[in-house]
């Protein structure tokens, strides 16, 4: 059984805090499959083209014929732990930290043997679901789980390692006036979050919403406007240093192909959506990404909210697509700088959502509270790529398929 | 003594002193907000380029970015529709000694302070004029309201029918014209009032005085401290061509013996 996390202590402050460090990162161009494959959630192997054999770990070539035809494909998650066994000691500072460490073999009901981490609920002779998660260095690795949940599950050391859970965490929403706010920050509270902060800009502008954060226990308004640095240097002088999670909620979406939209709004756009989240990582990355082996509450994820027209543009929200294109690229930059700390960048991918600036276009939209939940569930799984909704995830399915032809169906769509 | 160089020694003196009617540029201050399909009035804003580091060791100095109305600012003529015709009108063809001139006061703070849409009327103006005598020709008229008192979301003061705030009747920018104003000024964040849009015609102050070739100025301060009549206002914009505003600092010489 998993012991419960208990709320972490208050730091000594004469103590050092942790210093990061990485499980081993190196992995062959084949292995990076894995970390796509975990980034979102999916159990892709590498299977045969020729001869379907399912292999594990990834290889240049098949380990039955030595073909190089390898595609990822969607593979059974079942499996029975065979041999289990306890490290003591190990010559990588990373595990040294965290001794003893368990690992075992795993017969994976589509064919291979693998060397998983096992979570602690199960043991030999088990039979177990497969995950691959990211480790703390942004690699794939596979994970044994309890075929049946188990209680506080995802306290299990080796599960907070490999997550971003928001319980005793504390975080920071940046745009309380996004549809999704008021959902978001109770789920986050509902999921343990110790505390949450939300960003308000422009305090000066009334907004009926602002009552709905006011005098409640563990949340806290702050300023914070994305479009001005200034705002965001001075409330990472008061919270960055004890910011486990942020999420991006901030987003200015105006429809409006590229022709016929002004520049004027088109800039916002980028100023908000693109820039915004550089400023946000400029601002709070390099704390978090300091703080990722700081005890139980350490700086675990930074995530943004993008539309799913980051991977193509719908033509009818040309300069919005455009902003959300740079913002993804901004995000691909910061997580490939973010994971040398150890820290994640998770980009939460919805289809139009059901607010002021969709109103024209037919269901199926993202209602606000469905956003939240699929942001805190990417937190809980420890994801890096969340497509939520069916739009989004119909969109990255054409995507990862062929781009060119997305690109011309959206360019098709009335 | 030239009368400049008497009045450089009563500046240096506090004989003449000069009182800064302008609010700090600063991101958090309010600006105009249009409905939210329209473009928006950008905010003032401050990018550091360096600050004697790697970006430029020795010097410090910022990119700025904001609207030609942010902040403490100038209305051409060619702000408005009714203006756009008017010769010299954007900020760079009006003519420098334009920029300079005597100013009336005219209090309407207590009138402010009971009724957030307190309304300027002919009848105050000629009440005030019946006790410092007619607005001459060329001078400027500022409405105190000490509007500027008021910070955060109370300067705007918006409700769910828009925001509530001093400012001018139609007959009261008439009777200005008759009197041939250079401008008119407020502390709040338009010339016009806040509900300003519902007068005929919407926002009279706008729409009469630039159409008429006269300035605005608004997002003043330091109002209470100008006499009725006496000071002189200095109020030139930034030489933008083709500009049809601009944020500018805007100083009253006052008399003091």
């Amino acid at each position: 059984m998993t012991e419960p996390l208990s709320p972490p202590k208050k730091k000594d402050p004469q103590r050092r805090s942790p210093v990061a460090t990485l499980p081993p990162r190196t992995r062959s161009r084949a292995g990076l499959g894995l970390a796509v494959a975990a980034a979102e959630n999916a159990f892709r192997l590498q299977t045969c083209a020729d001869c379907g054999a399912v292999q594990y770990p990834p290889r240049d070539a098949c380990c039955r014929c030595l073909s190089t035809d390898l595609p990822w494909r969607e593979t059974d998650r079942t499996g029975t732990v065979i041999a289990e066994t306890r490290i003591h000691a190990s010559p990588d500072p990373y595990f040294r930290a965290r001794l003893p460490w368990r690992a075992g073999s795993v017969r994976l009901a589509a064919g291979p043997t693998a060397i998983c981490h096992l979570h602690g609920d199960v043991g030999r002779g088990d039979a177990v679901r497969l995950r691959l998660m990211l480790d703390k260095a942004g690699r794939g690795v596979m994970v044994a789980l309890p075929q049946t949940p188990t209680p506080a599950m995802e306290d299990d050391p080796m599960m907070r390692e490999l997550t971003a859970h928001p319980r005793h965490r504390r975080v920071l929403v940046t745009d309380a006036r996004a549809p999704e706010a008021p959902a978001l920050v109770q789920a986050l509270l509902d999921a343990g979050a110790a505390h949450v902060w939300v960003g308000e800009a422009e305090a000066w502008r009334r907004w009926p919403g602002r009552a709905g954060f006011e005098g409640r226990e563990n949340v806290t308004l702050v300023p914070l406007d994305v479009t001005d640095s200034d705002s965001l240097a001075t409330l990472a002088g008061e919270i960055g240093g004890k910011t486990d999670i942020l999420v991006n909620t901030a987003r200015h979406v105006r429809p409006g192909g590229v022709m016929a939209a002004d520049t004027v709004q088109a800039r916002d756009a980028m100023e908000v959506n693109a820039l915004g989240l550089m400023r946000l990582g400029q601002a709070f990355g390099p704390g978090m990404a300091g703080r990722t082996a700081d005890g139980v509450n350490r700086a675990a994820c930074f995530a943004t909210v993008l539309s799913a027209h980051a991977l193509s543009p719908d033509p009818g929200y040309g300069a919005f697509a455009a902003s959300q294109a740079a913002a993804r690229s901004v995000a691909q930059t910061l997580r490939a700088e973010f994971a040398r700390g150890g820290l994640r960048m998770t980009c939460i991918y919805t289809g139009p959502t059901e607010d002021d600036w969709h109103d024209g276009l037919p269901p199926p939209k993202v209602a606000p509270k469905a956003l939240a939940r699929g942001i805190v569930k990417g937190l809980i799984d420890g994801l890096e790529e969340v497509f939520v909704g069916d739009v989004a995830q119909d969109l990255a399915e054409r995507w990862r398929r062929d781009p060119g032809i997305l690109e011309r169906e959206l360019g098709d769509m009335p | 003594m030239t009368i400049l160089s008497d009045l450089a020694a009563r500046i240096a003196t506090g004989a003449v002193r000069v009182v800064d009617l302008t609010h700090t540029l600063d991101p958090d201050f309010p600006v105009i907000v249009l409905p939210p399909e329209f473009g928006q009035c950008a905010r003032f804003r401050m990018e550091e380029v360096s600050a004697y580091d790697h970006r430029g060791p020795a010097w410090k100095w910022h990119n700025l970015s904001l609207n030609e109305h942010t902040g403490t600012h100038f209305d051409a003529p060619s702000h408005w529709i009714s203006g756009r015709d008017v010769p010299n009108g954007a900020v760079d063809e009006i003519a420098p000694e334009a920029l300079i001139g005597p100013v009336c006061v005219i209090d309407c703070s207590a009138g402010a302070a009971a009724d957030d849409d307190f309304a300027l009327t002919p009848e105050h103006i000629r009440d005030w004029e019946a006790a410092h005598g007619q607005i001459p020709s060329g001078a400027w008229v500022l409405m105190r309201t000490d509007w500027s008192h008021r910070s955060g979301a109370d300067y705007l003061n918006m409700a769910e029918d828009g925001a509530h705030s001093p400012g001018p009747t139609p007959d009261a920018i008439r009777l200005l014209l008759d009197r041939d104003i250079r401008g008119f000024g407020t502390e709040t964040v338009g010339t016009d009032a806040g509900q300003g849009s519902h007068y005929d015609p919407p926002f009279p102050a706008h729409y009469l005085l630039h159409g008429a070739g006269k300035f605005g100025l608004q997002c003043l301060r330091n109002l209470d401290q100008l006499p009725p009549t006496g000071a002189v206002l200095i109020a030139p914009p930034l030489k933008i061509k083709g500009g049809t505003g601009s944020p500018l600092r805007v100083l009253a010489l006052v008399d003091q013996t």
